[in-house]
């Protein structure tokens, strides 16, 4: 990042001579996505040069006051505290970046949408009364807008990277929305479904993994979620006529982003 | 002691310490102490992360997800939730996983064990006993640690991206083996840093002994897995030095989870003696005739001999298993000969299997019920955060009464050290911090 090529934002958050000020914050997850923050060992003391990480509880006892330039929010909606919690994030937040599939689709803990929670309880704690949740855990753009969603269980670090980047220069990131297959192809790795079984969700799933399962020789289970108009149904039909039985197809969609609307319908669509 | 006024000595008489959200830890948690004069009438450790149900939704997945599923119950140790889950189902099944990919699991777990002990020795234990509020602070002042203490953990992630594919969530790890095998060649390009690591992680466990430790020690029960030859990643008998000698299918016999109201995590007990210590230090107590000599070593100069019972002098026992951890991974690569298959066939069948591994933190015992297509019944999975929950409460009402002259500030900080201590991980524990300090 040359000191030249600044753009407006910059050169706005320049003028008042601070650092952008940079806050982490964590919801339902495994904590994971904001890992990969500290998982930048090359990057971080480089970052922490260009932004002030104001607020960033796993990493820091010190906390600066808001406003903060940019909030990266990881996890889900899950209790009626961060309900409400979430309001006050995005009201202290200038940019507000979701981090993870549990921020943008409700993770792996949305699959308690599909049941009742109260069984859920049931089957963990010995004594319900003390366990306060909702029925269902939503991502964050349910409750707040959103400026960017980040998608990934976990989230790549070249992305994350690249969002920060974007966002402190004024520009869109440079994230793809097409399939996995595009990434695939491009390595030249033999195609799974052909090689390996069936069951791959390469052609509906966003890319920005680089393709990784299909390199170890197993299928793409979604961990980036549906990608832009993704034909979920076509693939089962085909799935079905190689003897791909309803459970399977549930559970394939039934994964870390259970609840992005293309896998939820199709996941609804098998069940009986 | 300064002479107080009166006003100062009431409110010296009762207060409160709270920390609200209890920082560099992975998760969401807080602390409440009520002080009565002297005395700690109440200790909470709450636990406020919200719960995520794994054991629920477990029911009804095919035994073959195990481990990719578990693996999100934490970001910072996914490694040990894919081992402990592969283990169960292969006890299951009656399957043995040998030779070379039962040695390139426990590269992938001194991967873990590296990445995860550097993270929390450098950036979010050690700002502790010097003062500072994050690593980020530290470096200015001490730049060249920070900077060691970083290639420190790339190492380990690197070792845990090249066997499982990524650093956080690995997805090469199946029942059975793996999807796919490196070559020797490929970790061989490990090797030269991994010897740089092992000189590293020398220079980290003087660091840490050279560290100001408060005088405070327990006789605490320490449980960890021990096995015959090796020091224990995935395999062993449950064994305490208060006598407990058990089989890991045995565990349920003898421990049990309690749920209190001001926790998501579940306590876990000892049936027979309540409170016990698991993790890095009842691991090295338990098991330092395993070390490797330079191990054994760095340790006694280190001051620590074969064992101690100083909580806080656990960032030094997690230093001299960063060093055992790159000597092991050296010592696995050197032995490696890429095996003909990636896994071994897998049958399903009924049953119900067992699995026990050392996560960095402590044991990580999981348990599940499969029908005869591998479909889970039920599981079980207690991780290691939820079964140092009460010795932790307990720790603080022993360190805080002899402490009570210190300024609020003061104590409150030093309080949160002494939960780092434990490297607690919330997420893992709700699948489970919070601080306040109140004076009644």
């Amino acid at each position: 990042m040359g000191k030249k090529d600044t753009t407006t934002v910059k050169a706005a958050i320049q003028k008042k001579t601070r650092k952008p000020k940079l806050a982490v914050w964590k919801f339902s997850s495994c904590d994971g996505c904001q890992l990969s923050l500290l998982d930048c060992e090359d990057e971080l003391l480089a970052v922490t040069e260009h932004i002030d990480i104001a607020n960033f509880p796993e990493a820091s006892r010190a906390v600066v006051k808001g406003p903060y330039d940019i909030s990266l929010v990881e996890g889900s909606i899950t209790t009626p505290h961060d309900a409400e919690r979430i309001h006050q994030v995005r009201r202290q937040s200038k940019t507000l970046i979701t981090i993870g599939a549990c921020a943008t689709a409700g993770g792996i803990q949305a699959l308690r949408n599909f049941k009742d929670v109260k069984q859920f309880i049931t089957a963990v704690y010995a004594n319900p009364k003390f366990i306060e949740t909702l029925n269902k855990s939503t991502p964050i753009a349910d409750h707040v807008f959103v400026d960017f969603e980040l998608r990934g269980c976990p989230v790549s670090k070249l992305q994350l990277v690249e969002v920060l980047n974007a966002y402190l220069n004024g520009r869109k990131p440079n994230t793809p929305s097409y399939a996995v297959c595009v990434e695939c192809k491009r390595r030249g790795i033999t195609c799974g479904l052909v090689a390996h079984g069936p069951t791959c969700l390469g052609p509906v799933t966003q890319a920005g993994c680089d393709a990784l399962c299909p390199s170890y020789h197993r299928g793409c289970f979604g961990c980036f979620g549906p990608k832009e108009t993704p034909n979920t149904s076509a693939l089962c039909t085909y799935w079905k006529t190689l003897g791909v039985k309803d459970d399977e197809l549930v559970r394939l969609f039934r994964g870390f982003n259970a609840y992005a609307e293309a896998f939820r319908k199709e996941s609804e669509a098998h069940e009986k | 002691m300064p002479k107080h006024s009166e006003k100062r000595v009431k409110r010296m008489k009762s207060r409160t310490l709270k920390v609200d959200y209890l920082a560099r830890v992975e998760g969401e948690g807080g602390l409440l102490v009520k002080v009565s004069g002297k005395k700690v009438t109440d200790v909470k450790f709450n636990i406020f992360e919200p719960p995520r149900f794994f054991e629920a939704f477990l029911r009804g997945r095919l035994y073959s997800e195990a481990p990719d599923i578990t693996a999100r119950i934490c970001g910072i140790c996914p490694v040990a939730y894919q081992m402990s889950s592969v283990h169960a189902m292969e006890n299951a099944f009656g399957i043995n996983v040998d030779g070379q990919l039962r040695a390139l699991r426990r590269l992938l777990y001194c991967g873990e064990w590296i990445e995860s002990h550097a993270l929390h020795v450098f950036m979010l234990h050690a700002p502790d006993f010097l003062g500072y509020a994050d690593a980020i602070q530290m470096a200015k002042d001490h730049g060249p640690v920070v900077q060691m203490a970083l290639k420190l953990k790339k190492i380990g992630n690197d070792i845990v991206n090249l066997i499982g594919g990524r650093e956080i969530h690995p997805i090469n790890v199946r029942v059975g083996g793996f999807y796919k095998l490196p070559t020797k060649q490929e970790l061989e390009t490990l090797v030269e840093r991994l010897k740089w690591a092992v000189d590293a992680s020398s220079q980290t466990v003087k660091f840490t002994a050279k560290l100001p430790f408060p005088e405070f020690e327990r006789s605490y029960e320490y449980v960890a897995l021990r096995h015959e030859h090796e020091y224990p990643f995935n395999e062993g008998r449950l064994v305490s030095n208060k006598g407990l000698n058990i089989d890991i299918q045995e565990y349920e016999n003898h421990f049990m989870e309690e749920h209190v109201s001001h926790s998501n995590a579940l306590h876990s007990i000892l049936k027979e003696r309540g409170a016990y210590f698991v993790g890095p230090l009842a691991r090295y107590n338990l098991n330092f005739d395993k070390l490797t000599p330079a191990a054994q070593d760095a340790a006694k100069s280190a001051g620590i001999g074969k064992g101690t019972n100083n909580p806080f002098k656990s960032i030094i026992v997690r230093s001299v298993e960063i060093l055992y951890a790159c000597e092991e991974a050296l010592h696995i690569i050197k032995d490696y000969k890429m095996p003909e298959k990636a896994a071994v066939d897998i049958e399903p069948k009924a049953g119900i299997g067992y699995g026990c591994t050392e996560a960095p933190r402590g044991i990580l015992y999981h348990r599940y019920r499969l029908n005869e297509k591998g479909i889970i019944l039920d599981a079980k999975i207690i991780p290691p955060t939820s079964q140092n929950q009460k010795t932790i409460e307990q720790d603080l009402r022993e360190y805080i009464p002899s402490r009570m002259n210190l300024s609020q500030e003061k104590l409150t900080w030093q309080c949160e050290q002494a939960i780092r201590n434990y490297d607690p991980c919330i997420s893992c524990a709700t699948h489970f911090l919070k601080i306040k300090i109140e004076h009644e």
